[in-house]
């Protein structure tokens, strides 16, 4: 994913403090739609629907990844159509009850919603996210602590996996891990992260750290992007405000 | 326990937002960041150490089941509540990000229930409780199993109450609570108990790593009255925030549920209160014109509606498609 958010496409290219405030707003509005909007919402698909076409975003991946969620987001409404038993309209002999279209827009609010957040992520590269994250004022240290966690995250993840084979070959046949090493296996690992964080701060400090990572290239805002801002941002207020269907 | 963006209504969210910026602030303030700045790769390697930790499953001795580690309450007992705190956000956060775990929307909540009660409730107080004059095997047990319990029950009910005051699912507030409260009680004294085998070893080994051990410097990590007052009161206007909501969109539901939870229909004094309050959202409020999901009728929606929603959706996919395919072949020429 990290590579292919260092893509080419005009979607990579676009500003992140832009592709951030774009993907808030959109959930924003998304979620504030009422949950019987099911026209409204279905509208609102546009916007997902327009960005993978356009930016190429592969179908594929995107399910491989998601399909999880799509499914967890199913459950969100699960209990509406047991609760809710007004009849809305119907089709042909089915009547379509408050609680079936209330789940139906629940389900799809969360699949745009998920479907979003993994546009945001797959077109910008973690460093731009906090680039804008800090051009949005959130606290530097809190970035920081955020870059850092990312990066350490895939080694001690591997090291997690090394530990679990290791065991798993010792005590075969075994789900988990035996309660009598709980303590031993986390917090040897835990010392040995304790460790790498002392000669973290060391090379760090060596190498100029006063607290605050610097981001390579400080862009501005281009023309394209206050345009797309724009366009998102009155194709969302239209249909919130104006266009009911 | 991570919510999503779909189960809240922009309000909840934000407010959710809101609170957990407000404790953001204190503990950066509290930390001193600017002059300690070694904690900052400390407490970057241990998020990342949490998060990895999360993927091992331990076995629960008599059941066919696993459970996993809890963060909040582990990074608050090493780097101090404020440390892990925010240590616990950029957890949350990436959790979010990158593994779609949680909703970007939902991330002020997700921080709120587990972050905010883990940390300070569990790693705080309960810590404090059980280990603030020494250290001991029996304090860290039971602060580790007592702390992991409340901060899961108070974050369980928490999701129910936010999820209600978005009224967003069907399922009645007792159903939802009677659901959630037992699971997570399970949830909680396994992962009390996976804590406390960790932080046992730790304070065999190497115990000046624990939060509040004698030669450790404390000084700017202690709680002090102020910091657990502006605690308190961002959590009193966190859930009297919310219950507002709820009495301003569906006040029969919340006589209910004011009657089942306290046992008492003494709604009068509090029924100003609530007023008040209302009252200073409609002012206040960012997006004044944001449906009450329970305002707007479900007979606005119709089938032509729908259908005619559905038309232009796919008429805007096929629409990109062809311009898609123009795109490319200008390309090729």
């Amino acid at each position: 994913m990290d590579l292919e958010s260092s893509g080419n496409q005009w979607i990579h290219l676009l500003h992140p403090v832009v592709k951030v405030m774009v993907t808030i707003t959109y959930i924003l509005f998304l979620v504030s739609y009422s949950k019987y909007a099911l026209s409204s919402i279905l509208i609102m698909g546009i916007y997902p629907a327009v960005m993978i076409i356009m930016g190429d975003i592969s179908l594929k991946k995107l399910w491989k990844r998601l399909k999880a969620f799509f499914l967890l987001a199913f459950f969100l409404g699960i209990a509406n159509p047991f609760f809710d038993h007004r009849p809305i309209f119907s089709i042909g002999n089915i009547t379509i009850t408050g609680g079936i279209l209330s789940f139906i827009t629940l389900y799809l609010k969360g699949i745009f919603a998920i479907t979003a957040s993994y546009l945001l992520i797959i077109s910008t590269k973690i460093n731009d996210i906090c680039y804008a994250f800090r051009c949005l004022r959130l606290p530097k240290f809190l970035v920081s602590i955020f870059l850092l966690i990312y990066r350490y995250l895939f080694l001690l993840l591997e090291e997690a996996e090394k530990m679990m084979q290791a065991y798993a070959l010792r005590a075969p046949g075994q789900k988990g891990i035996h309660f009598k090493v709980w303590g031993s296996m986390i917090g040897q690992m835990l010392l040995r992260s304790m460790d790498l964080a002392e000669v973290l701060y060391d090379s760090m400090r060596l190498r100029g750290f006063h607290g605050e990572y610097y981001f390579e290239s400080k862009r501005k805002m281009e023309e394209k992007d206050y345009l797309f801002l724009m366009i998102c941002l009155l194709f969302f207020i239209l249909l919130r405000f104006f266009i009911k269907f | 326990m991570h919510m999503a963006d779909a189960l809240l209504s922009p309000a909840v969210g934000l407010a959710g937002y809101a609170c957990s910026a407000a404790t953001t602030g204190v503990a950066l303030k509290k930390l001193n960041l600017e002059e300690n700045e070694k904690k900052i790769p400390v407490m970057g390697v241990m998020g990342a150490f949490v998060f990895s930790a999360q993927m091992i499953n331990f076995t629960i001795p008599g059941t066919g089941s696993s459970g996993h580690l809890c963060g909040g309450m582990l990074l608050s007992a090493i780097l101090g509540p404020y440390a892990g705190f925010l240590t616990m956000i950029a957890v949350l956060a990436i959790q979010c990000l990158l593994f779609a775990d949680g909703g970007i929307l939902a991330l002020g909540c997700n921080v709120w229930n587990m972050a905010f009660y883990g940390c300070f409730v569990g790693g705080g107080i309960i810590w404090l409780l059980f280990n603030r004059k020494h250290i001991s095997r029996k304090g860290i047990i039971l602060a580790s199993v007592l702390g992991n319990i409340i901060s899961l029950q108070l974050g369980a009910f928490s999701v129910t109450l936010e999820t209600l005051a978005s009224g967003i699912t069907e399922l009645p507030f007792s159903v939802f609570l009677a659901s959630m409260q037992p699971i997570h009680l399970a949830i909680g004294t396994v992962e009390g108990l996976i804590t406390a085998a960790v932080l046992l070893f730790i304070y065999e080994t190497r115990p000046e790593i624990l939060w509040g051990v004698e030669g450790k410097e404390k000084e700017n990590t202690r709680f002090s009255l102020k910091g657990v007052l502006t605690i308190l009161s961002a959590a009193f206007v966190f859930i009297g925030g919310f219950l507002s909501l709820f009495a301003s969109s569906h006040p029969d539901g919340l006589e209910w549920s004011m009657e089942r939870i306290t046992g008492s229909t003494e709604l009068a004094s509090h029924g100003l209160l609530y007023e008040v309050l209302e009252k200073i959202q409609e002012t206040t409020a960012i997006l004044p014109d944001y449906a009450f999901s329970f305002s707007e009728s479900a007979m606005g929606t119709s089938f032509s509606g729908v259908f005619g929603a559905l038309v232009v959706l796919i008429l805007c996919v096929i629409f990109c498609l062809i311009l898609k395919k123009v795109k490319k072949n200008r390309i090729h020429e």
